[in-house]
């Protein structure tokens, strides 16, 4: 097994007519918790989808345990996502299903549990994001907070070794945001999850992150651990950090 | 490189063409995928009953609106041309031969296109735009088997099934008219109606449907899953949606007539 869990290797990736990735490489170690930072519209996401295979890389590559994401064919793909959780910025739940179909519906695609197991787990998943009762409750019927925990706990169904985290706690208030940031932190530390999360939010950045980088003209322009990052003396990272308008990151 | 490179596609001289040719590409492919994902997709039992009864029962009173007047349509127009040359007892022979060959399924076809092709690129075109397609993925479901397959064998199999409808519906249609305000009997017109007619009529209009089906579940599922860019984004994929399938039906069944009548019946 190789020692990083994800390795990111000079990837470049153009967008209709931009050029939103221009050479990122980064390895996350296996339960490593990473936070990536960066002002909006540098391409965060759009590095976060290469890691699951949602897009190729025009150029470089992406390794998850080793497999080459780009290379992989349709089905191992799908395999290899089995194993990863990704929590989607606006929750992305199934506005067809209830809270506790969309939940249940990786169980129910890849194990071969009973419906009264599928049911537990699923109360048990939304137990630990912290909602009860909403199973029967569509994802219009929830609030925003409580529709990214009930994507939450779909996406830790499969109990994934690998969590992918977009913009976690935006459009959070703070005791939510705060509940999320403590959750993604217990996951990795107790199930050793390896975690990379996209954020603008610094609070939440320096919560759950071991280490923080900064995504800046389509490069990782500074990483390191938050005390690193806190006392960086880069202006651009102390501007974003500190959210000033002046400074070498001019506005879009 | 920098970040105003130009799409070689748009840039190039038939640019329309060669994204048109890459469109036909991608349905090939999609329509591959259908195909691969088909023996697991069919497993999905509850899945294709939903989306045959949202096509099949939710197209029916359209359908049966449209064949009904154009049974009727087709009756006066008929008359209109017979008078004072072709005998009456023709009328129904007319009527049922061009309602079960041709209005049924393509008037059942550009029907069913319009709501159902709207419908299937709307939703998914939706579902893409707001990541929910993403999210599936994300999960190890093939979007493919979870989402188009029910959507291509339902309404691959409900079309036929309303266009028996629309067949009956329209025939009916005809009947009253040409009864209730020509002056026809009753018994003229069904006596026309069996003049010749031959089952190979009633097949090749259902063969027609299933390959009807087939187009408008595809196009909408191939638009739909391909929205970009929020809610303008998945207007524009369901207009596509509703005009590639209602230009196809049309050019699929002229194909299909040249074959049926000039190879296979001829």
């Amino acid at each position: 097994m190789p020692d990083s869990a994800i390795e990111i290797v000079d990837v470049w990736k153009k967008l209709g007519r931009k050029r939103v990735l221009r050479g990122v490489s980064l390895d996350i170690a296996r339960g490593e918790s990473i936070v990536i930072i960066g002002r909006s519209g540098t391409g965060k996401s759009v590095l976060l989808k290469h890691v699951v295979g949602l897009l190729e890389p025009d150029g470089g590559t992406v390794r998850v345990e080793g497999m080459d994401v780009p290379s992989l064919t349709v089905p191992e793909l799908l395999d290899l996502r089995k194993s990863m959780g990704m929590l989607f910025q606006g929750g992305a739940l199934f506005d067809s299903l209830t809270i506790g179909e969309n939940v249940g519906l990786p169980l129910r695609e890849h194990t071969n549990m009973a419906d009264t197991q599928v049911e537990m787990v699923v109360r048990e998943k939304l137990h630990l994001v912290g909602l009860e009762g909403v199973d029967r409750m569509r994802p219009s019927d929830l609030s925003g907070g409580m529709k990214k925990r009930a994507a939450l706990a779909r996406a830790l169904a499969l109990n994934p070794k690998i969590m992918l985290y977009d913009e976690p706690t935006t459009g959070l208030d703070p005791i939510t945001a705060d509940l999320i940031n403590r959750l993604i932190r217990r996951l990795q530390q107790r199930l050793t999850i390896t975690s990379i999360a996209v954020t603008h939010d610094m609070r939440s950045a320096y919560h759950i992150a071991d280490r923080i980088a900064m995504l800046h003209e389509g490069r990782i322009h500074a990483i390191g651990t938050p005390a690193e990052i806190q006392a960086t003396r880069d202006p651009a990272v102390r501007q974003f950090i500190e959210g000033s308008a002046e400074g070498p990151l001019l506005p879009t | 490189m920098n970040g105003t490179d130009v799409d070689p596609l748009e840039r190039a001289p038939f640019g329309f063409l060669l994204g048109w040719l890459r469109d036909v590409g991608e349905v090939i492919i999609l329509l591959g995928d259908v195909l691969r994902e088909l023996p697991q997709g069919l497993r999905k039992i509850s899945l294709i009953v939903q989306q045959m009864v949202a096509i099949g029962i939710g197209s029916m009173p359209l359908t049966l609106i449209v064949a009904l007047f154009t049974g009727a349509v087709a009756a006066v127009q008929a008359a209109y041309q017979f008078r004072d040359y072709v005998p009456m007892i023709y009328l129904g022979t007319v009527i049922g031969k061009s309602v079960v060959i041709e209005l049924g399924p393509v008037l059942t076809a550009l029907v069913v296109g319009g709501r159902v092709g709207a419908s299937i690129a709307a939703e998914l075109g939706t579902m893409r735009v707001t990541e929910q397609v993403d999210a599936m993925e994300t999960m190890g479901i093939s979007p493919t088997r979870y989402l188009v397959v029910p959507r291509v064998v339902a309404a691959t199999l409900m079309l036929p099934v309303l266009t028996i409808f629309a067949d009956t519906i329209a025939i009916l249609g005809g009947y009253m008219v040409a009864v209730l305000t020509m002056g026809v009997s009753g018994h003229t017109f069904t006596s026309g109606l069996r003049l010749y007619f031959h089952m190979r009529d009633v097949f090749s209009g259902l063969v027609k449907a299933y390959f009807f089906g087939t187009i408008i579940s595809t196009m909408g599922c191939y638009y739909g899953l391909r929205s970009e860019g929020g809610a303008e984004g998945v207007g524009v994929a369901t207009t596509h949606a509703v005009v590639a399938s209602c230009v196809l039906v049309l050019i699929v069944d002229y194909l299909l007539a040249s074959f049926l009548f000039r190879v296979v019946f001829a």
